[in-house]
């Protein structure tokens, strides 16, 4: 698999996988034993691969959040949840693909599951939007959460968007009332929310499927007010200091737990979620496990107040 | 010999007859029309001929708001910190102070508006351009818990280009924050009444100025989600006359109606009346 290492500062690993690949191929060609050199080669590949992404930048994780082989929403629902029936639309204008939502089992018990969707090749994304829901995803969204809420299941959402889409459909009808809603409501919702961000979590799109009693994150995933992108152009009218940007926004696991905004850490495989979906699943369904077990040993007034007390302390100033 | 012949004496150019204070004079850049400063100012900045709305400022909305000598200001000792340590931020702080005054890009307080006293908050777009950081979001917080707490209603003014990106996810958070505090007002009948002025925008109109009870805007007012150039550029079309603004919302049912300026006290004042009273009457039905 030559393709595997995509990304730039997968280079290396890259020289490496293609020199694997000569000796598997001239060894069945030639009918030569080669298992010991490309087992030593494998294993210089492996050593090669965890100390890149053990000291990976910022902007590298960016890249990584946004790898095109990543598990998203659906993945999850197919690897670690049972039982998944798909409820669409909100009743109002029209399905949005670009948001996933649902009954589902994890565990045996019923959980209401919702994230955003992006396309694995170019038609689905076409479809899903590039997973840029309009308010129409939002509110299905919503309806959902209030569904789960009434009959006392928990709400789980995994977030990977770049962000609500900006365009002339969404801005008609009310993407910032959309968002808004989702928050409002969400700050408020009687029954235990977890919030996972699966991949990119950008900005107020990704909130408004965020606030939740328990927020973790994926080790490569980022979460961010705005793409490393958009603050570079306007900081610095310059769009290609992304890497500048990425590293002054702080916009890494390691950096929001730092900031207190998530609860947790889930590790990922070596090289990346994408490199293996079972193992990323697997670590995905122990934290849920693990986190709507505890909540649900909560009152959900006494889960509401200490919500809103969570989210009443973010934030960093002085009173001079 | 020139018995008649006429004096003449030194006249003065055109020119210099008409000059006057240059400050005297404003020009309407919505219509070009030129008039007395004094009759622009009467009118709140609002064009006598066009009707073009001119970006006024928080003091002045607090002014129009509130009855004279009723406005107490509250926790203008919040200060912004660098949590991200970002870039030149605390330099662009002390500049922004420096401009509009300590208490970062909104002020918030108490007042009364024909009698009735009620908390307001009114942003300052001169801090920043009026962005959300932990500041903003705090002191929104605290108006809403106090609020709720003194059973008044709530009234923001809004201005904002949105979030306030040096202070990262912090900023994104306060979206978070600040719907927390505010969604109390609505399960315990306290009225909230959101006013959006140009502009409004980004992270601002995504969390507390769509939440208003009754959302009200001002003529003209750039009211949306997304910045249009970003839009420009997602969709690689111009952008129909007119769009995003607050006759735009109206039309497409975001907003509850567009308020000229000069009725905006008269009608939050009858707002805040009627939904005052449906609380006293709803209270009393509970008693009995």
């Amino acid at each position: 698999m030559a393709t595997a290492y995509t990304l730039e500062f997968e280079k290396p690993l890259q020289e490496l996988d293609r020199q694997i690949e000569e000796l598997r191929r001239s060894s069945t060609e030639r009918g030569t034993d080669l298992t010991k050199e490309i087992t030593a080669l494998e294993a210089k590949l492996a050593a090669q691969r965890d100390e890149i992404y053990l000291n990976l930048t910022p902007i590298q994780r960016v890249m990584v959040a946004r790898h095109s082989r990543r598990p998203y929403t659906l993945d999850y629902l197919s690897t670690i949840f049972t039982d998944f029936i798909e409820l669409h639309g909100d009743r109002l204008f029209r399905d949005d693909p670009a948001i996933v939502g649902g009954w589902a089992r994890l565990g045996g018990q019923s959980v209401m599951v919702i994230g955003h969707q992006k396309g694995r090749d170019t038609k689905d994304n076409l479809r899903r939007n590039f997973g840029m829901p309009h308010p129409e995803g939002y509110r299905k969204a919503l309806r959902l959460m209030k569904l789960a809420a009434r009959f006392g299941a928990p709400v789980l959402t995994l977030i990977d968007t770049d962000g609500a889409y900006p365009g002339l459909g969404a801005e008609e009808r009310g993407q910032s009332e959309a968002l808004a809603r989702n928050i409002l409501e969400m700050s408020v919702l009687p029954t235990p929310i977890v919030a996972i961000v699966i991949g990119v979590g950008g900005s107020g799109g990704a909130l408004a499927l965020g606030v939740a009693d328990r927020v973790l994150m994926l080790e490569n995933s980022i979460y961010s007010v705005i793409s490393p992108e958009g603050c570079a152009a306007i900081l610095w009218k310059d769009a290609s200091q992304r890497e500048r940007a990425a590293a002054a926004l702080k916009l890494t696991a390691g950096d929001l737990k730092r900031l207190n905004v998530i609860d947790e850490i889930i590790p990922e495989p070596p090289g990346g979620a994408h490199t293996d979906h079972d193992a990323t699943g697997e670590a995905v369904r122990e934290a849920l496990l693990r986190h709507v077990g505890e909540l649900r040993k909560v009152k959900p007034d006494k889960l509401v107040r200490r919500r809103a007390e969570k989210y009443g302390a973010m934030g960093a100033y002085t009173e001079a | 010999m020139a018995w008649f012949k006429k004096e003449r004496k030194p006249r003065t150019p055109v020119r210099e007859r008409r000059e006057v204070p240059a400050d005297a004079w404003e020009k309407c850049d919505g219509c070009g029309h030129m008039d007395i400063r004094d009759k622009f100012e009467r009118a709140l900045s609002v064009c006598p001929e066009c009707g073009k709305h001119r970006r006024i400022s928080a003091e002045e909305y607090i002014e129009l708001l509130t009855d004279e000598g009723s406005w107490r200001e509250l926790w203008s000792n919040l200060r912004s910190e660098d949590p991200l340590l970002f870039e030149s931020y605390p330099e662009r702080l002390t500049k922004a102070i420096a401009k509009a005054g300590p208490a970062d890009a909104i002020y918030t307080g108490i007042g009364r508006l024909d009698g009735l006293s009620y908390y307001l908050g009114v942003m300052n777009f001169a801090f920043m351009g009026g962005s959300m950081g932990s500041v903003v979001g705090e002191k929104i917080a605290r108006l809403a818990r106090r609020a709720l707490q003194k059973k008044r209603p709530v009234v923001l003014v809004c201005a904002s280009g949105g979030a306030r990106m040096q202070e990262g996810v912090y900023s994104l958070m306060q979206m978070a924050k600040t719907s927390a505090a505010l969604a109390q007002l609505g399960l315990h009948g306290i009225p909230f009444i959101t006013i959006l002025t140009d502009p409004t925008t980004g992270g601002v109109s995504a969390s507390f100025a769509m939440q208003g009870d009754v959302i009200l805007a001002e003529p003209g007012a750039l009211i949306g989600f997304a910045g249009q150039r970003v839009i420009k550029q997602t969709i690689g079309q111009d952008l129909p006359e007119g769009f995003q603004t607050a006759e735009f919302l109206l039309d497409h049912g975001q907003i509850d109606d567009v308020v000229p300026r000069g009725s905006l006290r008269d009608t939050t004042a009858r707002l805040l009346r009627h939904m005052q009273g449906a609380r006293a009457r709803y209270e009393m039905a509970d008693a009995v």
